[in-house]
This record gives C-alpha cells, sequence and structure tokens, in this order.
C-alpha cells in the first residue's frame, strides 16, 4: 500500500510518541499543511460551483442552506483530519488535548484563510472569464452577506468549526454519538424535505397541517421541525448508548431468528409496503422508484455476467438497446410497430432476442479476459449507440427521431391491439402511468432476482463463480468454458433486454439518445457500491445510483461528479461494496496481506 | 462421450463463427471499396483531402496513444482517464491562446505563441496526470486488476465534471491563428497549412519522446520498469519515480495533443476527451500495447482508416450518410483488433498471460 495513507501517518506518530515534546513545530509544520490542503479543497468546491448551487437549497429554512453545509462539513473535516493525524492516543493529559485542539483551529484558520484570499482575489480581478462560478453572488455567500469586510469572518468561522469538531473527536461516545445522530437526522429529512412532505401528505390528508408543522413550505425543515428530528435521533441514539432499546431489539430479533413465521411475516410486510409504496407517494416517485427497479432488473443481468463469472462488460446498454427496440418494433401503434402484439407476448421474446444478442456478442470475446474485455464491449456499446441513431438503419428505427407511440400493457387481454384511433378494447386494466408500470417492473425484478439466486446455489453458479477466480484452473477442473461463458453473457443480457423492454413501455417511445455509455457506466457502477456478487446489493446500489440522484434532479450537473468521486473513493476505502456477498469480501481484503496478493496476480509480470 | 462430443461441436461452431465474422469484415471492405472506386463518386483529390485529414488526425491519435502504452507498460492498467488529461490540455491550452490572442502576441508572433501554448498545455496535463496517480491509482498499486480500472473510470468523470464545473458546460471558440489558415501547394495539390503543420509538430514530438525513452538514463530506466518491475527495483531502480516519468511524459505528449486537436477543430468542450481517448487507445492496441513505435504507427493508420474508410467501403454499398459511421468504423477496428490479434500489429508479445 501506499507510504502516506492517513493510518500511516498515524502509526508514525504513534512510533514517535516518546519524542511527543519535541514534536510541536513538527505538528505545526503539519497542521500548516493540513490547512492549505483543507483550503485549496474548500477553494475547489467553490469555484466548482457546488457551494453556489447549494446555495439556493435552503436544509433548515431561513437558518442554514446545504451550501453553508457544506462549508461547515469540510472545515469540520479540516478539524477531524488534523486531531486524526496529529492526536496521540497515548497521552490524555489536558495540555496534549489543548494542543491539538489549537492545532486543528490553526488548520482551519489557514483553511479558511485560503478561502477568504480567493474572495479578495475575486473583488479585484474578475476571473468570470475562467471560472464560470466566480460572480458576485457566490461572494455575498462566502462574506455571509457582508461583502469584502466580512471577508474575515470566513478564517475565524473555519478556525473556530475546526477547533469544534476537534474537541468532538476526543469526547467521550456516550455524548458525541447522540450529537452527531441528531444533526445527521435533520440533516437528512432537510435534504430529502419535499420527498417526505409528499409522503405525509399521502398517507392522509389528515396530516396535511402535521407536515407544515415539520417542513417549510418550499424547502427545508422548520426550524421547529429541525429540532423535532435533532431531539428524537440524539434520543433514540442517547436510548442505545443505555442499552435499553438495544435488549428489546436483540430479544425480538432472536425470536424471529427461531420463529420462521415472525419471519416470513416480516417478509411479508416488506412486501406490502413495496405494493402500497406507489399509491402513498404519487407519480413522481413512482417514476423514481421504477428507474430503480428497471436499473435493479439490469444491475441483476450484470451481476450474473461480471459479479458471478467475472466478465466485465462496458457495453451492457447494447443489451439494454435490443431489448427497447424489439419491445419498440413489436408493439408499437404506427407504422413503424411492425407486428403490433401485446406487451405480455413482446416482453419474452424482448427477453429471448437480447439474450440471442449476448450469444452473438459474447461468442467472439470468449477468448479476451479482464481489461482488454471491458475496452472491447464498450466498443460493441458505442457500436450499438452510433448504428441505430445512423440515418442508414432510420427507416426502421427511426434514427434520431426514434420509436413512438410503444403500446402500454393491458392486464387479462393477450391478443393484439387493433390499431392506433380505434377504441382501445382493452376490458381489462391498462397501466398508463408510473404508478402502474411500477408493479410490472417490481414483478420483472423479483423473477428475475429470483432466478439469479437459484442459479447462484446451483452447479452453474459455481462453475460461474470458478471462472471469475481462475479461468485455467476452472478448465482444469472440468468446467467447460464456452459454454459457461456463453449463459453468463446470454442470461446477463436477457434480463437487460427485459428492462430495456419495460423502459420503452413506461417512456411510451425509444430514441438512440437514451443509449448512452453513460447507462453502461451506472450499471457497473451500482454493482460497484452495492458490492459484486451479491443480490441484495444491486438494489442497494441502484437505491443509492439512481434513486439518489433522481431525488436531488436540481443538482444533476454534479451527479457524475460525485460518481467519480464515489467510483475512486470506494476502490480506496470499501472495493468489496456496501453490501458484499463473502466470498468477493475475502477476495478482495486479500490485497492487505502480502502473502495472499502474490496469488491474487498483483504483479503478473 | 456424448458431452465430449457435443463440446467439440460447440468448439466447432465457434470457430466457424469467428471465420464467418472476419470474411464478412473482409467481404464488406473489398466490395465497398470495389463498388465506391467503380461507381467513382470522389476525385482523385478529394481523396488525398481525406487522406491528409486522416494522417493529422492519426498524429493526434499517435501522440495520446503514447500515454496509454507507455502507461501499460509500467504498470499494466488501463489509464482510462487519459483521454481527460489530454481535454486539459487542450483547455489549458484554450486560455492560454485567447490570453495570448486579446494581448495580440498570438498573430504577431504565431511560432513563439504556438509553442507557449504548447508547453503550457504539457505543463498542464502532466501535472493533471502525477495528480490522478497520486490520488486514484498510487494508493490501489497492490490491488487486484480490476480496482484500478474502476478508479480510473471514476477518475475519468470526476476530471470532465470538474472542468465541466470550474469553466461550464459550453463549447468554446479557440482562436484563430492567421498564419495557420490557407492552403500550400504541395506537388500540384492543394494542402490545408494547419494539417501540414499538425503533422509535422506531431512527429517531432514523437521523436523526442523516442529518444528521451532510448537515450536517457531515466529512460532506461521506464524501459527496465516496464520489462520487469521486481528485477528493475533489485538492480536499483527507483520504481516510483520511473512511474512518476512514465505519466508525466505520456500526459505532456496528450497535452500537445490537445493543443494540435484544438487547431484542427478550433474548440474545445469538457466531453471532447472521451472518443479521441478511446481511438487513441484503439491505435495503441493496434500497434501492439507496450510498444512505442507502434503507437505512433497504429495512430497514423487508425486517423487514415477512419477518414477514408466510411467514404471508402460504406459509400459504394449504398448506405446513406456514411459520415455518421466513421466512430462505427474506429470502435468496430478497435473490437475486431482485439478479437483477432491482441498483440497488435508490431507487439509479440503474448498478452493473454498478461491481460
Amino acid at each position: 500500500m501506499s507510504v502516506n495513507t492517513p493510518q500511516d501517518l498515524r502509526e508514525d506518530d504513534r512510533r514517535q510518541a516518546p519524542m511527543a515534546t519535541q514534536g510541536l513545530r513538527a505538528d505545526i509544520g503539519r497542521a500548516i499543511r493540513i490547512g492549505l490542503l483543507g483550503g485549496i479543497v474548500l477553494v475547489y468546491l467553490t469555484l466548482v460551483g457546488l457551494v453556489g448551487s447549494f446555495s439556493e437549497r435552503p436544509l433548515i429554512s431561513g437558518f442554514i442552506s446545504l451550501g453553508q453545509t457544506l462549508l461547515l462539513l469540510s472545515m469540520l473535516g479540516v478539524g477531524y483530519v488534523t486531531t486524526r493525524l496529529l492526536w496521540n492516543p497515548s497521552t490524555k493529559s489536558a495540555a496534549s488535548q489543548g494542543r491539538a485542539i489549537l492545532t486543528s483551529s490553526l488548520a482551519g484558520f489557514l483553511s479558511g484563510g485560503v478561502l477568504a484570499m480567493l474572495v479578495i482575489i475575486g473583488h479585484r480581478i474578475d476571473v468570470r472569464e475562467v471560472f464560470v462560478n466566480a460572480t458576485t453572488e457566490l461572494y455575498q455567500i462566502l462574506t455571509f452577506g457582508r461583502g469584502l469586510p466580512g471577508v474575515w469572518l470566513l478564517p475565524i468561522v473555519a478556525g473556530v468549526a475546526a477547533a469544534v469538531a476537534s474537541a468532538a473527536y476526543r469526547l467521550p461516545a456516550k455524548i458525541r454519538s447522540p450529537v452527531v445522530w441528531g444533526l445527521a437526522s435533520a440533516g437528512f429529512f432537510g435534504l430529502f424535505s419535499s420527498l417526505f412532505r409528499t409522503i405525509l401528505t399521502g398517507i392522509s390528508r389528515g396530516l396535511g397541517p402535521l407536515s407544515r408543522l415539520f417542513f417549510a413550505s418550499s424547502e427545508g425543515l422548520t426550524l421547529g421541525g429541525a429540532i423535532f428530528f435533532i431531539i428524537l435521533a440524539a434520543g433514540i441514539a442517547a436510548g442505545r448508548q443505555f442499552g435499553s432499546e438495544t435488549r428489546v431489539a436483540k430479544a425480538l430479533r432472536t425470536k424471529a431468528a427461531a420463529n420462521p413465521r415472525l419471519r416470513w411475516l416480516g417478509y411479508g410486510l416488506i412486501i406490502l409496503v413495496a405494493l402500497l409504496l406507489p399509491q402513498v407517494s404519487g407519480p413522481f416517485l413512482s417514476q423514481v422508484l421504477a428507474l430503480v427497479g428497471l436499473y435493479t432488473l439490469m444491475g441483476l443481468g450484470l451481476n450474473i455476467t461480471l459479479g458471478f463469472a467475472g466478465l466485465f462488460d462496458l457495453g451492457f446498454v447494447a443489451f439494454f438497446a435490443i431489448g427497447a427496440y424489439t419491445m419498440g418494433l413489436l408493439t408499437a401503434y404506427g407504422a413503424q410497430g411492425l407486428v403490433h402484439i401485446s406487451f405480455w407476448v413482446a416482453a419474452p421474446i424482448a427477453m429471448l432476442v437480447a439474450m440471442l444478442g449476448g450469444l452473438f456478442l459474447g461468442m467472439p470475446v470468449l477468448g479476451i479476459r479482464g481489461d482488454y474485455l471491458a475496452i472491447a464491449t464498450l466498443g460493441f456499446g458505442e457500436i450499438a449507440r452510433i448504428v441505430v441513431g445512423s440515418d442508414f438503419l432510420a427507416p426502421w428505427l427511426g434514427g434520431s427521431q426514434g420509436i413512438i407511440g410503444i403500446q402500454k400493457p393491458c392486464v387479462g387481454r393477450l391478443g393484439p391491439f387493433v390499431a392506433e384511433g380505434v377504441p382501445r378494447d382493452c376490458f381489462g386494466l391498462e397501466l398508463v402511468g408510473p404508478q402502474a408500470m411500477y408493479y410490472v417492473v417490481v414483478a420483472g425484478v423479483v423473477i428475475a432476482a429470483l432466478v439469479a439466486w437459484r442459479l447462484r446455489e446451483g452447479r452453474l453458479g459455481r462453475a460461474w463463480m470458478s471462472i471469475r477466480e481462475d479461468e485455467d484452473v476452472a478448465e482444469a477442473l472440468g468446467v467447460n468454458l464456452v459454454g459457461t461463458k456463453l449463459l453468463a453473457y446470454s442470461l446477463g443480457a436477457g434480463f437487460a433486454g427485459l428492462s430495456g423492454g419495460v423502459f420503452a413501455v413506461l417512456v411510451g417511445s425509444i430514441f438512440d439518445s437514451s443509449m448512452q455509455l453513460f447507462v453502461s457506466i451506472n450499471v457497473v457502477a451500482l454493482l460497484i457500491v452495492g458490492g459484486m456478487g451479491s443480490l441484495p446489493g444491486v438494489f442497494v446500489g441502484a437505491l443509492f445510483l439512481i434513486g439518489l440522484p433522481e431525488l436531488l434532479r436540481e443538482f444533476s450537473e454534479y451527479r457524475l461528479l460525485f460518481y467519480g468521486l464515489a467510483l475512486i473513493v470506494m476502490m480506496q476505502a470499501k472495493p468489496e461494496g456496501l453490501w458484499p456477498s463473502a466470498t468477493i469480501r475475502r477476495e478482495l481484503r486479500a490485497g492487505d496481506d502480502p502473502t495472499a496478493l502474490r496469488e491474487a496476480g498483483a504483479n503478473p509480470a | 462421450m456424448y458431452k465430449a462430443m457435443t463440446e467439440r461441436l460447440a468448439d466447432w461452431g465457434i470457430v466457424a463463427f469467428l471465420w464467418a465474422f472476419r470474411i464478412v469484415v473482409i467481404l464488406i471492405v473489398i466490395v465497398g471499396s470495389v463498388l465506391t472506386l467503380v461507381k467513382g463518386s470522389y476525385t482523385s483529390d478529394q481523396w488525398i483531402d481525406l487522406a491528409v485529414f486522416g494522417l493529422s488526425q492519426g498524429g493526434i491519435y499517435a501522440l495520446i496513444a503514447l500515454g496509454y502504452t507507455m502507461v501499460y507498460g509500467v504498470l499494466r492498467m488501463i489509464n482510462f482517464a487519459h483521454g481527460e488529461i489530454f481535454m486539459s490540455g487542450a483547455f489549458a491550452g484554450y486560455f492560454l491562446a485567447s490570453a495570448l490572442n486579446r494581448l495580440g502576441i498570438l498573430n504577431a508572433n504565431p511560432i513563439l505563441a504556438l509553442a507557449l501554448i504548447t508547453v503550457f498545455a504539457m505543463a498542464v496535463s502532466a501535472g493533471v496526470a502525477l495528480l490522478v496517480e497520486r490520488v486514484a491509482y498510487r494508493p490501489l498499486r497492490a490491488a487486484p486488476r480490476l480496482v484500478p480500472l474502476i478508479s480510473a473510470i471514476g477518475a475519468s468523470f470526476f476530471l470532465q465534471y470538474t472542468v465541466r464545473g470550474l469553466f461550464g458546460p459550453g463549447v468554446y471558440a479557440y482562436p484563430d491563428i492567421q498564419a495557420l489558415q490557407g492552403e500550400w501547394i504541395i506537388f500540384g495539390v492543394g494542402i490545408l497549412k494547419r494539417q501540414v503543420v499538425i503533422i509535422i509538430a506531431a512527429v517531432i514530438m514523437m521523436f523526442i519522446l523516442y529518444t528521451l525513452v532510448m537515450r536517457t538514463k531515466i529512460g532506461k530506466a521506464v524501459r527496465a520498469v516496464s520489462e520487469d518491475r521486481e528485477v528493475a527495483e533489485l538492480m536499483g531502480i527507483s520504481v516510483d519515480r520511473a512511474i512518476v516519468v512514465t505519466f508525466a511524459l505520456g500526459a505532456a505528449m496528450a497535452g500537445a495533443a490537445g493543443v494540435l486537436y484544438a487547431q484542427i477543430f478550433r474548440q474545445v468542450n469538457f466531453f471532447m476527451g472521451f472518443v479521441p481517448g478511446i481511438k487513441a487507445f484503439t491505435a495503441a492496441v493496434l500497434g501492439g500495447i507496450g510498444n512505442v513505435p507502434g503507437a505512433m504507427l497504429g495512430g497514423l493508420f487508425l486517423g487514415l482508416v477512419e477518414s477514408v474508410g466510411p467514404s471508402l467501403f460504406l459509400d459504394g454499398l449504398g448506405i446513406v450518410a456514411p459520415y455518421q459511421l466513421k466512430d462505427a468504423i474506429a470502435f468496430t477496428m478497435l473490437v475486431l483488433v482485439l478479437i483477432f490479434r491482441p498483440s497488435g500489429i508490431l507487439g509479440e508479445r503474448l498478452l493473454t498471460k498478461r491481460a
């Protein structure tokens, strides 16, 4: 591992513990370095536009905005990092504590100072030619609305914040954890205030006035609501400290584990909530949930190809496109539709066509491994997008005009529609809108998850995992590489095709612009965040990477910035994902053990 | 017995499929070319224009490809963010060029200005690359192979959207250098001045890099690390330093490529690095990854095929608007090379062992 990770630095400090008194000058030097780095981070956050656009969103109405929270959190972070790196756990004297607080506040002061320099420079020279976000509004935010004279507040606030973080770092967990939980819950409810307001009003009309008590009319919490959430979460956290809550929870958990009937009751509750959710949350949230479901479906597919069999596919969007266009061609009302059959017949066909596609794209790349495979499949994905949108295929696929007027599914009717314009003879129920389509998506996800789960436990699943671990050994042990790999490609592609087909119906039309590389990256990223090879991980990843950004639509221009950052940070901090499968966790953690490292092929030369 | 037979049958099926694939591609190329030439819808001047344009673009791909190939040589990883390093060079060049333009230096002294812009772009690109290496790659050197690749994909998006956030999402017009406008008549054929300049500049840059890698001590260290990292370390070579130098050199080439690219297309945008990046990777694979002259050759070849290909192969087949498919041709070449000759034109290394 690298020389300068935070842990290493801390160990350095531990080693130097006896010379602590001499280390004051070194500590100050280090604090200056951290402070300057922190200042660069603050300037980055400001110039990249995060502070400005986050400031338009109040967190607690009339009290603090999201942008201010971001700045404050970064300043607290400077203090936290300084204390973490410089704290010498062997000395617990008041003097060392005071020193840590002082050095942290020095670092914080410096970081605030760097940001203040930006404001001062910005007032003298117009840098907007280069940095588009360096507007006067931004300087107003940074000087707390006081103009240039207020710039001195920045280093002071930063210094105080860093000192507070440093002091909090040393507080006993009994006090720290309720405070942190309380503030975090207020931040959480403030960030998603509109979501919770809709749900609260959705549950019952009578609760409308109640929601006004907690949530401000536009965005954010009211001050009273913030205090309520802080006290609530802090109370729960404090209660857990004293153990009364845990005892009840533990009793419940052991009882549930012992009694299968209770466990099924739990599952039943989850299913009930999943079924009722769109009715409560309204069309917008249902659309978000449906999207999360579609990505989960695609993720389950890629989870077979990449998570189980270890075949890195960066062109997964190709299969999504195949499914979507097949669905469009089969069911569209207009002249573009070839046969006008119903959704229920077309969906399995779309899935089958995508599986065939997986087979045909899988065959040529059978012999390619690792990162080369990633690039080759990336090429396939791009070719698919370019060809689909070209004028060459426009007579059939509509080029950039796409395929429009895709039929909605009709419950209780398998036969074809008559034609457009004719009164729709849907005697059953036509599934229009995201609230209804949600159920189709959920059904697809459940089926796919069951299939993936059963396959993983079976002979084929073990063959896939043996290929992932070591292809040559797997072949020597009698695994049929060709068949197993092709099955992984085509099954994964089938799920993606189904997802594409349902997407086409959900949107009602399909364009080449929906087939971006971004979709493939999204699916790979959600697998990585959730944990490769893990089924619940796929859902967790989709919730985080698709659901969260959809709810924070107004900041969508920073979505990929956070994606990139998340991937980099995940790879260093938690390469196995948020909800890892047991095997992957073992494999990736092997990197910490130098003997296992050689075997994992870290240095193939 | 039965199982063995089906397995063999499946293997034959795959082989037959791959051969059919090859034959189809070759047939499309041959039939398309013959039909296009018979139809005669392009004059010889047009072909020469396309070829020169292809070569100038190919020179740029070659410069970017050098970074991929060198980094792959020492670290065995695909530096997915290399396209973004190219883009940051182009942006740096753009800002300096507009500043010089406002001061009037750009047109008063174009050679000095271009040299300044190029050096600045190279320095910025190298700086960005070293930052990425330090933050996103170095901590992962011991990790399994896919981990740094994913980190590189993350770095690529992070850089793209950082530039977008800092400098805005717009497309910015690169200031024109008047001295580069117009044509030179070479052998009776008019060729755009800027394309000639780009080809010459690319060749000079490649020559400098080649001398650095082959003649200097640090170049030797880079080659040694690329050959065998552990043995190089045992011989007293500082591996970290060699890796840093590799990143800096490759990024400097990409930065220069960014300036040249902006001379052809005369605009910069935060997303401009992605497609040239992938194509340059194709060029690197085409020439045999890890092989410096191979990357140069691969770049020129790819540029040529991409420029001439759509008109030559596809026009004769009656495909509407073949120029739309030029990226598809480049990506098809990428896939074909990876499938049929992963060791590249000049590479003799067995890549299945390393990949």
